[in-house]
């Protein structure tokens, strides 16, 4: 199986990117199978399901962080995406603390940003950005030309590596490119890795403490005018 | 790479047609426009350009520069784009100051003496403003002139590419006549999406451009130079009533009949 993972805020235009490349795996005949990961509600993979017929799922992460859901569920995901006969499984997340990156070794991450999104949006996002092979910049079309061509440095000033695609995704310009990598991505080896280090989970907040201010906790706190500091065995 | 000529090649219009312009070339110092009713596929053509089509576009179309088509790497580094697209955006999107973004554009595109091109780049923008522009305020506080004045400057100066492409500039409040004087200046290709007589009646030839496909090409011949002379004086006397108006003049009958005193029509 290969892996695609697509992250990216959400409203970036992730799906209708998705959406031209399976287009174009279709004229390929190369097998997809599509899931989304989302928190409350997704209708993305009836809408694929129906433009392409190709096997789609969708997971609703509730309680959990969509990254975290994705950790969880993954292994599955290719199980299912082996059993419909797909040869390649394109994952899109809904991430939304856009601190975890969901890339997992061997995947090719593809992490989708809006041009209309700031200056500073390169800097904010970390290793959802810096840990992705290619960044894809969609809605190049409404930005001017000098201001495509800085949002781009500030990309590769946060990536140094990355393959930066821009796009206009809704009428498909900029797409091969990004199929082009998606042919040559190689085969998962199992057990899956994750690519990067995700923030510390287990928390106080997170088992239901719910008192306002660090002297109420224990594990990696801080205050407001100190840095992270440990308290706990 | 030094760029000599580049070749368009048609593909097919909205009804799948092949269209009737198949080919035709730009070469160094041409300025040409692009003309059509509005939907008619102009700002279509030029992004095809923008973009180095390679049958890749939905117009088909394959954009060839010296004669070879650009490899799919090439479109995608900025720093050696050779065209700059001045779209019709009126507005800026980016959060910076305009100091620190014609900074890093300048960075971007290798510029070795960056402060005096960017001082440059401010007086070009700011002689075809109404209110000057200066480099603390945020790219998205200027207005819709500033925006695109700042974007034809800096697409000339610090972009200093080869191939210009400007999406009607005539309809941005900015001293059109000013910008096209200016713009002669520099040895550029130089396309006008446009919907102004007499910028089309300047260029060196026009593409007329209907449902999507390029229909015809037509080259400005000794007749039509001469009308553009005429034009102008029609042209030079609206901009003085903007700019009384502006100034807060009023026209009066006599301020009237001075200005257009001068628009004896001349048989061509």
């Amino acid at each position: 199986m290969k892996l695609v993972i697509f992250a990216g805020p959400p409203t970036c235009g992730k799906t209708t990117v998705i959406r031209q490349v399976i287009k174009r795996m279709e004229v390929k005949k190369l097998k997809t199978a599509y899931i989304k990961i989302d928190v409350l509600y997704a209708d993305e993979d009836e809408m694929i399901n129906k433009e392409f017929g190709i096997p789609t799922k969708k997971i609703y992460s509730g309680e959990l962080c969509p990254d975290h859901c994705n950790v969880v569920v993954l292994d599955e995901a290719v199980e299912w995406a082996e059993r419909e006969g797909a040869e390649f499984l394109f994952v899109e997340t809904a991430g939304l603390c856009l601190r975890c990156s969901p890339y997992v070794e061997n995947s090719l991450g593809i992490v989708v940003l809006e041009a209309t999104s700031g200056m500073n949006l390169p800097r904010k996002i970390g290793p959802m950005l810096t840990l992705a092979d290619i960044s894809v910049i969609t809605k190049i079309d409404l930005i001017s030309q000098a201001e495509r061509e800085v949002f781009r440095y500030r990309v590769l000033q946060a990536a140094k590596d990355i393959t930066v695609v821009e796009s206009n995704a809704l009428y498909g310009i900029g797409i091969d490119p990004i199929v082009k990598q998606i042919e040559k991505v190689q085969h998962i080896d199992f057990p899956m890795f994750l690519k990067g280090n995700p923030p510390v989970g287990t928390c106080t907040i997170c088992v239901g403490k719910k008192e306002i201010g660090a002297k109420n906790h224990f594990g990696v706190l801080r205050t407001l005018d100190s840095d992270l500091f440990y308290v706990g065995e | 790479m030094e760029i000599k000529k580049i070749t368009i090649r048609g593909g097919i219009g909205k009804d799948g047609e092949r269209e009737k312009v198949q080919e035709f070339e730009l070469k160094m110092g041409d300025i040409i426009s692009i003309v059509g009713p509005t939907g008619c596929g102009k700002t279509t053509l030029i992004n095809d350009i923008e973009l180095f089509a390679n049958y890749n576009t939905p117009s088909q179309r394959q954009i060839l520069i010296n004669d070879e088509p650009i490899p799919d790497d090439f479109s995608f580094d900025p720093s050696k784009h050779p065209i700059a697209l001045i779209s019709q955006h009126t507005n800026f999107l980016s959060d910076l100051p305009v100091g620190e973004f014609l900074t890093i554009h300048a960075a971007v595109r290798g510029a070795e003496n960056a402060e005096n091109i960017i001082e440059e780049t401010l007086d070009f923008a700011n002689q075809l403003t109404g209110e000057s522009i200066n480099r603390l305020t945020g790219m998205t506080e200027l207005s819709g002139g500033q925006t695109r004045s700042l974007l034809i400057a800096d697409a000339v100066i610090i972009g200093n590419s080869p191939i210009i492409l400007l999406d009607e500039i005539e309809n941005a409040g900015i001293h059109r006549t000013k910008a096209l004087e200016l713009l002669k200046k520099y040895d550029k290709i130089f396309v006008f999406v446009t919907h102004d007589a007499r910028i089309a009646l300047l260029s060196d030839f026009r593409i007329i451009m209907k449902q999507g496909a390029m229909q015809k090409v037509i080259y400005t011949g000794i007749e039509e130079r001469r009308a553009a002379q005429e034009l102008k004086k029609i042209d030079d006397v609206m901009l003085e009533f903007r700019r009384l108006i502006r100034a807060g003049e009023e026209i009066t009958e006599p301020v009237f009949n001075e200005n257009i005193k001068n628009l004896v029509y001349n048989n061509i």
